[in-house]
């Protein structure tokens, strides 16, 4: 039955003191055979499992999850999502998404707390400069709204922050109204309890061990439930997508490392918008809780411990401090590490490979969460036709032997 | 925070180091009669394990000399640092912890960073 949540709902609920609230999805144990297994239940794979059962009418579809839904980066990032990226394939991409964003709370009748308030890219030095006005005219020309604001002009948005007196003067930004925030554990229920409405088996605490092929061609997955065939298995595991293609002997382009993130004690709205700084490294928004989000980087060196170094959170915190001195005296609440994997060219890969029904959707890096939707359209369309979307045809493996790479390193406005 | 035993300086805080990637990678052989997808694989792809890894470091703000080392990636503990041109040492004689791919080590992933 389909679950719909509106002021009504809410307010039976609250009559039976929200103890009546139906399940979410079901919890159902692992049939033997599927036409498609997606593994990994963040917010890429559950949205690949939704529009797999949507767009294309695929029936038949598991995902599995070695933890929790959404217990992975899903939960574990700073959930800005903007589209401003420098090269059109990239452009392209994260503006499919941003679109899908826009929409998907109505979509899912699923509150995802998507909050336009802008994204700011601060410009430090004189490189800076040039490099977000090159962005911003790309953008322009791909019809993404991005616009290059004076120092003035962001000491009126967001006056607390310390323009001048500081070792990297702020200079100006860039500025995409559109871009925001999105509440993370939303996205990833949303599209949950809509793919388990229509039938696909949400299967938690299943790890994937190993991906069985033969002659080239996938047989299944082995599992903590047993083994499960397959016609097709997308895998999208994050961090952990080497090691499942290691066990079906492909080799990715991928590193994998902690990113860390943190938040502070709540406080009265302070910061309305999203300013992030490539050049000093801190980015930060305020959540609805009233909780500063602070973003920090990756470790230099890789490791699968969801912890990483405490050099990083200290570089981040600094620049925050020098960046706005009035957090000063705020304490932090907590602090986390996720495993992302990085590709080369620090853009994704959504590709299929050399194994017949495989397909990889792997290498976000530390900026997928804006991604979710649009990367799991595209990559539901790539396993549904066994061919790529248009979106997507330049993300794909062989770009590692023809050399053309999407080289997003610094020339976007990531921020690491 | 890592402690890494450099083997011309000794124990040092991690921040004297940068990390240089997979050690013992090894240019392919007969260059020209291989094709793009080696070269690629040459060029782009590394070891990405979870548990043991070698691992190049560089002792960037001490005696910058490079150096071998292998560290449980799943864990941090750094197992032994090694010369560059000391033989690697063979991986069973070390015990990785972790059990299943996504599986965790049971005393906590980051508690072997501070020396035993």
């Amino acid at each position: 039955m389909k679950k719909k949540y509106s002021i009504f709902s809410l307010a039976k609920n609250a009559l039976s003191g929200h103890k009546e609230w139906p399940k979410m999805w079901r919890s159902p144990e692992p049939r033997e055979f599927y036409d498609v297994i997606i593994i990994g239940g963040g917010g890429h794979g559950l949205g690949t499992a939704y529009y797999l059962a949507k767009e294309h009418g695929l029936k038949n579809i598991a995902l599995i999850e070695k933890g929790w839904l959404g217990g992975g980066n899903t939960g574990r990032n700073t959930t800005i999502i903007r589209s401003n990226y420098l090269w059109d394939d990239s452009a392209h991409l994260y503006e499919h998404s941003l679109k899908l964003w826009e929409n998907l709370s109505s979509e899912l009748n699923y509150n995802v707390m998507f909050s336009q308030r802008g994204v700011m890219n601060l410009a430090h030095n004189e490189h800076d400069i040039k490099e977000i006005k090159r962005r911003v005219s790309a953008n322009n020309l791909n019809g993404i709204d991005s616009f290059w604001l004076s120092k003035e002009e962001i000491q009126k948005k967001v006056p607390i922050m310390n323009t001048d007196n500081l070792r990297y003067p702020v200079l100006g930004a860039s500025y995409q109204p559109r871009g925001g925030v999105a509440r993370h554990d939303a996205i990833a229920w949303g599209f949950a309890m809509r793919a388990d409405e229509m039938g696909v088996d949400i299967i938690q605490n299943c790890e994937a061990h190993q991906i069985r092929t033969k002659n080239g061609t996938i047989e299944g997955v082995e599992t903590s439930k047993g083994f499960l065939r397959a016609n097709k298995i997308g895998v999208v595991a994050s961090g952990h997508t080497g090691v499942l293609a290691e066990s079906a002997g492909i080799r990715l382009p991928l590193q994998s490392k902690p990113l860390q993130a943190l938040v502070s004690e709540p406080i009265k709205p302070i910061i309305d918008t999203v300013v992030m700084s490539s050049a000093v490294h801190a980015y930060v928004s305020q959540s609805d809780k009233g909780e500063l989000v602070i973003g920090a980087g990756t470790d230099s060196y890789n490791s699968f411990t969801q912890r990483g170094g405490f050099n990083i959170i200290e570089d981040t915190i600094r620049a925050m401090v020098e960046l706005y001195p009035v957090f000063g005296k705020m304490k932090m609440l907590r602090q986390w590490g996720g495993i992302v994997d990085i590709c080369p060219d620090a853009s994704p890969i959504i590709s299929k490979c050399d194994i017949d029904g495989l397909f990889f959707n792997c290498g976000w890096g530390t900026g997928g969460f804006k991604a979710t939707p649009g990367s799991a359209n595209v990559f539901a369309h790539t396993i549904a036709k066994n061919e790529p979307h248009q979106i997507n045809s330049a993300f794909n493996l062989d770009r590692f032997a023809s050399g053309r790479l999407v080289d997003e390193h610094g020339a976007a406005a990531v921020a690491h | 925070m890592l402690i890494i035993n450099c083997p011309y300086c000794g124990p040092r805080d991690q921040s004297e180091f940068s990390n240089g990637g997979e050690a013992h990678v090894k240019r392919p052989d007969g260059s020209k009669e291989i094709g793009d997808r080696e070269w690629g694989e040459y060029v782009f792809i590394r070891a990405n394990p979870k548990g043991l890894f070698y691992e190049r470091w560089v002792h960037t703000h001490g005696c910058r000399k490079w150096f071998n080392c292998v560290r449980d990636t799943s864990t941090d503990e750094i197992l032994v640092t090694y010369k560059l041109d000391e033989k690697k040492p063979n991986l069973n004689n070390f015990k990785s912890v972790v059990k299943t791919p996504s599986g965790e080590p049971e005393v906590g992933s980051g508690n072997f960073t501070v020396e035993k």
